[in-house]
């Protein structure tokens, strides 16, 4: 862990994943008007096509993820945007990626010290469940949460 | 407010259509929607259009929210044009970058019409 990790590993890191899953509760009640749910048992991660990926570096590093199927992404590109699931095309992958931007921007400013101290990456967005990714981590925050009844996974995962 | 003429500058196009519904719910009169991906694609929408409102991202490829709020001093047709921040990055020292750069206002993302609203209607009226 290096130095600058080490001093946000004493600022109530076992709150991070309860920070994570309002940030992104915040996002979806804001931006595409629907609330989130955290599921009583864990559900089946089946089928979670799409991911977007934002890095963070500086005193904090590491990758926020957010995985859901192709369904999920046209659906909250629907909601954003206005417009019928079937009719959003290429603006799925422009909307999941800004989510995930927004989670991560929204997560980073509720952690004190972090908001000025770490930079967030243009967002990047993988379609395709066959992947391998291979980073340096050092410790995950992970939740599931539940998008109009379908999973959506969050992780952060921070590097050495 | 009627007959705006409005850039927003963002590098998602999905939050730029989200920017534009937002105002329109806020209550403004669109008479122009022009739209930019980064801080560059601005600065020439700026040079070959008269604006009244500017809405930017901060963090772009090619030229961020910030150099280009720099950079609008110097172009004649942007005098006096306010520029409100709408961005993830919502610490305090980005605020006070972004308003030292001469933005007129800040909205943080995740954002609702009404906070649009009590952002850009002030700063439209001169009172920002």
């Amino acid at each position: 862990m290096n130095p600058s990790n080490s001093n946000l590993a004493a600022t109530g890191r076992e709150h991070w994943i309860s920070t994570l899953q309002l940030s992104v509760q915040e996002v979806f009640e804001l931006m595409l008007v629907c609330p989130l749910e955290i599921p009583a048992a864990p559900p089946p991660e089946e089928g979670l096509d799409i991911t977007a990926m934002v890095g963070l570096a500086g005193q904090l590093c590491g990758i926020l993820t957010i995985r859901c199927s192709s369904k999920s992404a046209a659906h909250m590109a629907s909601r954003m945007l206005g417009i019928d699931p079937d009719q959003a095309g290429p603006e799925v992958w422009d909307a999941i990626g800004e989510i995930c931007n927004m989670v991560a921007g929204n997560f980073k400013n509720k952690i004190s010290g972090l908001g000025d101290g770490c930079m967030l990456s243009a967002p990047t967005v993988i379609t395709g469940a066959e992947y391998s990714l291979r980073s340096p981590v050092n410790e995950e925050f992970r939740s599931v949460l539940l998008f109009e009844g379908e999973p959506i996974v969050l992780s952060l995962e921070v590097h050495n | 407010m009627e007959n705006i003429r409005a850039l927003i500058v963002d590098d998602s196009s999905v939050m730029r259509k989200i920017v534009e519904r937002s105002l329109r719910q806020a209550g403004l009169s669109l008479a122009q929607v022009l739209e930019a991906g980064n801080g560059a694609e601005a600065l020439v929408a700026v040079r070959a259009n008269k604006v009244d409102l500017i809405l930017c991202d901060i963090n772009m490829p090619v030229m961020d929210g910030l150099e280009f709020v720099k950079a609008l001093a110097g172009i004649e047709n942007a005098k006096g044009v306010p520029v409100v921040m709408i961005t993830t990055e919502g610490s305090e020292g980005h605020v006070v970058q972004a308003l030292s750069a001469g933005a007129k206002g800040y909205i943080r993302k995740p954002f609702t019409p009404d906070e649009v609203k009590q952002h850009v209607l002030p700063v439209l009226a001169g009172k920002g």
